[in-house]
């Protein structure tokens, strides 16, 4: 198939539709506004709706709206309008509505600034809005693998009734890569008998999309089946990608686009004799744990790697569990981390010297 | 034997959880018999809002979606261009669209989303146990008011019909009351018109329905009623607010 050259934004656009969501709502904020700005254009030739919102808080309602009535649906903001959304999201979760919700990551805390970061690992994998809810969130490191977590992900969403997030950062939402779209992985998915439709169903029942459950017992019953739907998904659904971990005396951990500096460090690694492997995380919630068993009996030591001050490094040390030792180098504000930076801490971490 | 008088069907049979005397049951029936009479009730969502009438989707029987508080415009504005042949409306009260969801009523209504909103204005935060809403009256006493709503530290109440009219999406906005039977008519055929207005896909319409609160004004359900007519319509004069417009 031909491969086409796209703007990470615009990909996530194309992809979307090609999956057969119709309906977008969205509030515009740097770096992602390429994203709403393509699905004007293109949601109406295909019959669908774009929608732009007085406000994050709007756009997240919007869709909690559209996908209580059966609808397939997404929104897309940065950090701080990711912020905003935190509400919906929380009720989304709450009344198991499927929805796709992209942050392109910019850095923070407060307005920050414009430039790429990963210090929303936290917001988008360990809760954000209030309640035992969770995300799926995947996170991809190319555009190309962007497309298919964006294709895969509403089918994700649809199967679990649960929200997706893609988490990108600024250079993958603004760098330009050959694509091609691929349909994913066949799923069961189930149907939306659930739906507010105004139609009632066969039965005359009307139909509720609700997260309120005012019966302490019933509300604990609710939290109890979503649990055990987490546990399925965590079960299904964890992914990562693992380069050389088997016989690397130190393993790496990064993802998005600062796996792709990581594995050049790698290469940098092998040249002066170190070996070096990596886990990528592609699901951050389910985060791959379990990745990191047998990995911490070989290596000698771990590193994370993230564009921020230490986020991700945590779910790295429940795997590693206390076994070896984990360690950490970041940069943050829109500042990338540096390959040569990273090697030199390998050679300290490897020499003793820290 | 003649029935004169039933539940209308679009009226589920629970029993309703309204404090004695509260018109919001009044409010809830007088929507049920207008789905009923347009014979609408099995192609409509409604969008229940976070206040005493959460419940509504108890109530009222047609499919729901509970929305968070204030949002209840955003959510029937999502599901009405999912279905746009279908019948979306909101209920909310002053705290909900008046405080907390300025601005999803104002840009629902901006848009001129086709749907219809029924908003409940009974000047105070009835379900968290009165206190001050921002269509308190000046003078008014609430919970976080207690000496009353002082005008120099909150300024005066908000009108949201009127500021609603200034819209020119906005094609109907109508204040009515329920202090008595006579108004409570004039209520009825306003939320009719509202609900005809989105049959006929003509534009944003919204009811806004002066309320009672018998709880939390601290009153007879009777004393309430007196109140309402005596200090409630002089501030929020009854009637069509803005001429009709007509939207290309
Ligand atoms: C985000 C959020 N803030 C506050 C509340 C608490 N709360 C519940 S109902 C309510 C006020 C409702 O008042 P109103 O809309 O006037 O409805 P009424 O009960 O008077 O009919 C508030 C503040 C909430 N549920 N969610
Ligand atoms: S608290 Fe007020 S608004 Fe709420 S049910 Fe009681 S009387 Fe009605
Ligand atoms: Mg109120």
């Amino acid at each position: 198939m031909a491969k086409d050259l796209m703007k990470g934004n615009e990909a996530i656009g194309a992809a979307a539709i090609k999956a057969g969501c119709r309906y977008f709502f969205g509030y515009p904020i740097t770096p992602q506004s390429e994203l709403p700005e393509y699905m004007s254009r293109e949601l109406p030739k295909v019959g669908g709706v774009f929608l732009q919102a007085e406000s994050e808080v709007a756009a997240i309602n919007m869709v909690y709206g559209a996908s209580g009535a059966g609808a397939r649906v997404m929104t897309s903001s940065s950090s701080p309008g990711i912020s905003l959304k935190m509400e919906g999201i929380s009720y989304i979760a709450g009344a198991e509505l499927p929805c796709l919700i992209v942050n392109i990551v910019r850095g923070g805390p407060g307005l920050g600034g414009i430039q790429p970061a990963q210090s929303d690992y936290f917001q988008a994998t360990k809760g954000g809005g209030h309640g035992d809810y969770r995300l799926i969130v995947l996170a991809p490191n190319s555009i190309q693998e962007m497309c298919d977590l964006v294709m895969d992900g509403f089918d994700i969403a649809d199967q679990y009734r649960n929200p997706v997030m893609i988490l990108g950062d600024g250079t993958l939402g603004q760098m330009m890569e050959a694509v091609e779209f691929n349909e994913p992985k066949k799923r069961e998915l189930p149907p939306k008998d659930w739906a507010t439709t105004g139609i009632k169903d066969k039965n005359g029942k009307k139909r509720l999309i609700s997260s309120l459950f005012i019966q302490p017992e019933d509300l604990e019953n609710h939290n109890l089946k979503l649990q055990m739907k987490y546990e399925e998904i965590k079960k299904n659904e964890t992914k990562f990608e693992s380069l050389d971990v088997d016989d690397a005396d130190i393993v790496l951990t990064a993802y998005g686009t600062t796996s792709r500096i990581v594995s050049n460090a790698i290469k940098a690694l092998k040249k002066i004799g170190i070996k070096a492997g990596m886990i990528r995380p592609i699901t951050l919630w389910p985060f791959p744990y379990g990745a990191y068993e047998k990995a911490a009996d070989s290596a000698k030591a771990f590193l994370t790697v993230e564009m921020s001050l230490g986020q991700m490094v945590e779910d790295v040390r429940l795997g590693v569990n206390g076994k070896k030792p984990v360690y950490f180098y970041g940069r943050t504000g829109g500042m990338l981390p540096d390959q040569t930076e990273i090697v030199e801490k390998v050679k300290k971490i490897l020499g003793g010297e820290i | 034997m003649k029935t004169v008088f039933d539940r209308t069907k679009a009226l589920t049979p629970a029993a309703m959880h309204y404090c004695p005397g509260c018109t919001h049951g009044i409010v809830h029936r007088l929507v049920g018999e207008v789905l009923e009479e347009l014979d609408i009730l099995d192609k409509s969502t409604m969008v229940a809002p976070v206040g005493c009438s959460t419940f509504i989707y108890d109530y009222i029987n047609c499919d729901a979606q509970q929305a968070a508080h204030g949002r209840a415009p955003a959510v029937a504005t999502g599901i009405k261009r999912v279905h746009p042949d279908s019948i979306v409306f909101t209920y909310q009260g002053d705290g909900d669209l008046a405080s907390i969801g300025t601005a999803e009523i104002v840009h629902a209504a901006m848009r001129g989303e086709r749907i219809t909103v029924i908003f409940v204005n009974n000047a105070i935060y009835g379900m968290t146990g009165g206190q001050m809403a921002p269509t308190t009256l000046a003078g008014q006493k609430a919970s976080t008011a207690p000496l009353g709503r002082d005008k120099l530290h909150y300024g005066m109440p908000i009108r949201m019909s009127e500021m609603l009219a200034t819209l020119d999406s906005a094609t109907f906005i109508e204040r009515v009351s329920v202090h008595d039977p006579a108004h409570i008519r004039k209520a009825k055929s306003a939320i009719k018109k509202a609900f005809e207005n989105q049959i006929t896909g003509v534009g944003f319409s919204m009811v806004e329905v002066l309320s009672t609160c018998p709880t939390n004004w601290k009153m007879t359900p009777v004393e309430a009623l007196e109140w309402l007519k005596d200090n409630m319509i002089p501030y929020y004069p009854l009637g069509n607010i803005g001429n009709p417009k007509e939207v290309e």
